[in-house]
C-alpha cells in the first residue's frame, strides 16, 4: 500500500498481509522521503539551521523552528525577552489551529468527507494569511532567531489576529456539526485502532494519540516552555483510545489553542523582541550607524555565527503531533555537531503495526489518518 | 533545598552497578550517565522495572571520529509519573561496532535501533529485526557518519570556466 | 475566348450569398485545424495525479482549496490513479528511495501526459545539496515546467498551469516532442 497512495499522507510505504479484507500484519516502509536533515544540520550554523528547520514537519512549521532554536538557547542559556515568547505561542497556537484543521480536512476526505476539505482551507487560509503578514511567507516561516524572534508583529496584525479568534469558534461548530454526531462518522471511527494506555506509553507514542487513550500528558503543562504557564488552558484527555476519541481531541485542542492565542493577544508584553545579548543576537540596524563594537558584533554573527559551549542537550516541544524533540551535541563550534530530531511521527508510526492487527483495509486508512503522521517529520 | 532526586538517582546507579557506571553529568539540567557495553541491558531494566522509566523518547548515536571508542550511542528515556529524564549512553569502537539492544526493556527502540544502525552502521546485537529503515536497503555506507561526504552534485557558478569539468557536472 | 465581362454585382459569400447548406448553420459551426481542437481539449481539461511527496503538497492541496480554485482551470479532479491522468505534479523533494516508484508512475500514465516540477525541490533539489535527495526530478522524468518556490504559492501553481496550457494548445498533433 503506497508509496504513491491517496490516503498515506505523503509517501508512506505500508506492506499489509491480508487474509481477505482483514489485515494480518503490517511493516510500514519509510524513507521515502528521507531528505538527511541531521547531516544537513551539522554544516549549517545555528541560524541558517532554522530554515532547514522548517521543513521537517511541514505542517506546522513554526513549532519546529521554536524547538530547534530552544535547544540552542538551552545550550547557550540565552534569555527570551517575553514579548518573544509571548509572539512564540501565538505563532505555535496559529500553527497547531491550521495543522488540525488540514488534519480534518484530509481525514475527512480520506474517509468520504469531501466538502470537510474544502471548509478546512477556507479556515487554514486565514491562518496562513497571518503567517504571510508577519514573516513573509505562508508556511516556512522561519521566524525565530536564537535569542527571541526575527521581527516584531507588523502594525494592524494584531487585529487581523483577533477577527480570525472571533470567527474560528463557529467555524468549529460548522465542522463538529457535520462530523461529531454523524453516523458515517461513528461507523467508521468509532472502536477503530484502539490503543490503551499501556501500549500507548510502551511504543512511545505521543501527541493527542497518547491523550485519547487516557494519558494526560502534554509538554505544555507539564514541562512549560515560552511561557505557557501563564496561559490559562485545559488537556483534553479522551477514554477510549480510538479514532473516533483522538478525532474529539483535535477538535477540543483547536479550541483551547483559540483560548490560548485569546489570553496571548489581550496580555501581550511589551519590550524587545530578541535578546539584548550581543554575542547571540543581531544588533538593531540604527545602532550600526552610532556603534564600532555593533558592527563587529554583525559581522562576526553573519559571517561565523556565534558558538555554543561543549555539551549536549534535549529541548522538547509540543508539536500537532506529539512531542517533537532536538538532541543536541555542541563540541563548542559554530555548528551543531550532531542535531538529532526526535521526532513524534517516527514514534507514533512504530505503534501502527499493532493498531492494524485483525482490522479491515478500511480500518487501516482511518487509523492512519487518525495518527497524524507527517513523512517529513518521520523521515527527516 | 529539598534533595535532588537526580543525584540520589546516580547514587543508587552507582551503589546497585559499581564499575558499569563509568561517570555521569548534569548539563543544563539533564542528567546523563556512561554505562559499559556489558552491564548496558541490566541497568535499562533496572532503570524501566524500579526507577520507573517507561518511555522510551529516542535512540541515537554520535560520531566522534577522533575518538576511540568511536561511537556514542545515547537511548534518552522518561519516567512520566516524576517527569524526570535521564540519558544512557555507551561506547562503541570500529572496526565493527556493536552494543545491546534495549528492545527487550523498551520496545519502542525498535524502530530507532534500526534507524542508527542504518545511519552510522552500529549493529544492536538482541534486536529483532536490524534492518535498513530511512535509505533503500541495497544502500551501501552510512550516511551520518563524519567520513561520509554528503554533497549531491558540485554547485557551478556562472564565472566558473567549464572545460575540464566532468559531463554530469555542467548542467546548463 | 468570352470576352471579361465585370459582374454588375459583386460575388457575395458567407451568409450574403444565400442560403447554401453550410452557410444555414450560419454562426453555430467553427472550422478550424483538428491540431487546434484537440489541444484545446486536452489543455482544458488537465486531471493531475495526486503526487503529493513533502510541503509542495500542502501548498498543492491550497490550489484545490475554495480560495484559488484550480478546478476553474480545467483540473476538476486529481485523480489517484496514474492511469487516469494527465499531469503529474512532482510536488515535493525526491528522495533516493522514491526514484523508481516516480518512474513507475510516469511510466505508467497513457500519453499525452506532462509533468510539472512544482516547487524548488523537484526543479533542483532546492535546499537539500546531499546524499539522499534527487538533485532535480528532470534526471528521472521529462519535466515541461519548471515551479519555483520553496514551496511556490497556489497562485504560482495556477501560473504555472495557465503556462502549461499555453504549451499544450502550441503543441502538434502528430509528434510530440519528448
Amino acid at each position: 500500500m503506497g508509496p504513491h497512495h491517496p490516503s498515506t499522507h505523503g509517501v508512506l510505504r505500508v506492506r499489509l498481509k491480508l487474509d481477505g479484507e482483514i489485515v494480518r500484519d503490517a511493516d510500514a516502509d519509510i524513507g521515502y522521503l528521507h531528505t538527511g536533515f541531521e547531516k544537513s544540520f551539522e554544516d549549517k550554523t545555528y541560524t541558517q539551521g532554522i530554515t532547514f528547520s522548517d521543513r521537517m514537519d511541514y505542517l506546522a512549521p513554526p513549532i519546529n523552528n521554536v524547538g530547534f532554536v530552544s535547544a540552542v538557547e538551552k545550550l547557550t542559556g540565552v534569555d527570551v525577552p517575553p514579548r518573544a515568547q509571548a509572539i512564540r505561542v501565538i505563532m505555535m497556537e496559529l500553527a497547531r489551529v491550521s495543522s488540525h484543521e488540514l488534519w480534518l480536512g484530509t481525514t475527512g476526505l480520506d474517509l468520504g468527507v469531501y466538502s470537510g476539505f474544502f471548509y478546512a482551507w477556507r479556515d487554514r487560509d486565514l491562518a496562513l494569511d497571518l503567517n504571510e503578514a508577519y514573516s513573509g511567507v505562508r508556511m516556512m516561516t522561519s521566524f525565530t532567531r536564537v535569542g527571541g524572534v526575527a521581527w516584531d508583529l507588523p502594525d494592524g496584525w494584531l487585529d487581523q489576529l483577533q477577527k480570525f479568534i472571533d470567527v474560528m469558534p463557529a467555524r468549529l461548530d460548522d465542522f463538529e456539526s457535520m462530523l461529531t454526531d454523524n453516523p458515517i462518522w461513528h461507523q467508521r471511527l468509532k472502536g477503530v485502532g484502539v490503543i490503551s494506555a499501556q501500549d500507548a506509553i510502551e511504543a512511545g507514542v505521543t501527541g493527542p494519540v497518547l491523550r485519547a487513550s487516557g494519558v494526560n500528558y502534554d509538554v505544555r503543562k507539564a514541562f512549560p516552555y515560552c511561557g505557557y504557564e501563564q496561559y490559562d488552558f485545559e488537556v483534553p484527555v479522551g477514554q477510549n483510545g480510538d479514532c473516533y476519541d483522538r478525532y474529539r481531541m483535535r477538535v477540543a485542542e483547536m479550541r483551547q489553542s483559540l483560548r490560548i492565542l485569546q489570553q496571548a493577544v489581550d496580555n501581550l508584553p511589551g519590550g524587545p523582541w530578541i535578546t539584548s545579548d550581543r554575542k547571540v543576537a543581531l544588533p538593531p540596524r540604527s545602532e550600526l550607524s552610532k556603534s564600532m563594537e555593533a558592527v563587529i558584533h554583525q559581522f562576526r554573527l553573519v559571517s561565523e555565527g556565534f558558538k555554543g559551549p561543549v555539551g549536549d542537550v534535549y529541548a522538547f516541544v509540543e508539536s500537532p503531533r506529539g512531542e517533537l524533540g532536538f538532541y543536541l551535541v555542541s563540541d563548542g563550534t559554530n555548528k551543531p555537531y550532531r542535531m538529532k530530531v526526535r521526532p513524534p511521527s517516527f514514534c507514533n508510526l512504530q505503534s501502527l503495526r499493532k493498531l492494524v492487527q485483525g482490522v479491515l483495509v478500511a480500518d487501516v486508512i482511518a487509523i492512519m489518518g487518525s495518527l497524524d503522521f507527517i513523512l517529513g517529520d518521520c523521515d527527516r | 533545598m529539598s534533595v535532588n532526586p537526580t543525584d540520589t538517582l546516580v547514587q543508587r546507579l552507582g551503589d546497585r552497578f559499581k564499575t558499569a557506571v563509568q561517570e555521569s553529568s548534569d548539563f543544563r539540567g539533564d542528567l546523563s550517565v556512561v554505562i559499559e557495553p556489558g552491564a548496558l541491558v541490566d541497568v535499562a531494566r533496572y532503570l524501566k522495572a524500579e526507577e520507573g522509566f517507561d518511555y522510551l523518547l529516542y535512540a541515537t548515536a554520535v560520531d566522534w571520529p577522533a575518538r576511540d571508542p568511536r561511537f556514542t550511542v545515547v537511548w534518552e528515556v522518561r519516567s512520566l509519573a516524576a517527569k524526570t529524564r535521564i540519558r544512557i549512553k555507551t561506547t562503541a569502537a570500529m572496526p565493527d561496532p556493536h552494543v545491546p539492544s534495549l528492545t527487550s526493556v523498551w520496545t519502542a527502540a525498535n524502530w530507532h535501533e534500526r534507524e542508527t544502525w542504518d545511519l552510522f552502521g552500529i549493529k544492536f546485537d538482541g534486536h529483532p529485526d536490524l534492518r535498513r529503515i530511512l535509505m533503500p536497503p541495497t544502500w551501501e555506507g552510512f550516511p551520518l557518519r563524519k567520513d561520509y561526504v554528503s554533497f549531491g552534485e558540485p554547485v557551478i557558478f556562472s564565472d566558473q570556466k567549464l572545460e575540464g569539468l566532468e559531463p554530469d557536472a555542467i548542467r546548463g | 475566348m468570352g470576352e471579361l465581362k465585370l459582374r454588375e454585382t459583386p460575388f457575395l459569400t458567407g451568409r450574403a450569398a444565400g442560403p447554401t447548406p453550410l452557410n444555414a448553420l450560419g454562426n453555430n459551426v467553427l472550422t478550424t485545424q483538428i491540431d487546434k481542437v484537440i489541444n484545446w481539449g486536452r489543455s482544458s481539461a488537465i486531471w493531475p495525479a495526486l503526487f503529493g511527496l513533502a510541503c509542495c503538497a500542502i501548498e498543492m492541496m491550497g490550489a484545490v482549496g475554495p480560495r484559488q480554485d484550480i478546478s476553474r482551470f480545467g483540473s476538476e479532479l486529481f485523480r489517484a490513479s496514474p492511469r487516469q491522468s494527465d499531469l503529474l505534479i512532482v510536488s515535493g523533494r525526491v528522495a533516493i528511495k522514491m526514484v523508481p516508484v516516480i518512474r513507475q508512475v510516469y511510466d505508467q500514465m497513457p500519453e499525452p501526459k506532462w509533468v510539472i516540477a512544482m516547487g524548488a525541490c523537484a526543479s533542483s533539489a532546492g535546499m537539500f545539496n546531499n546524499y539522499a535527495i534527487v538533485q532535480s526530478v528532470d534526471k528521472i522524468i521529462p519535466v515541461d515546467i519548471y515551479l519555483p518556490g520553496c514551496p511556490p504559492r497556489p497562485e504560482a501553481l495556477l501560473d504555472a498551469v495557465i503556462k502549461l496550457q499555453r504549451k499544450i494548445r502550441g503543441e502538434p498533433l502528430v509528434k510530440r516532442p519528448a
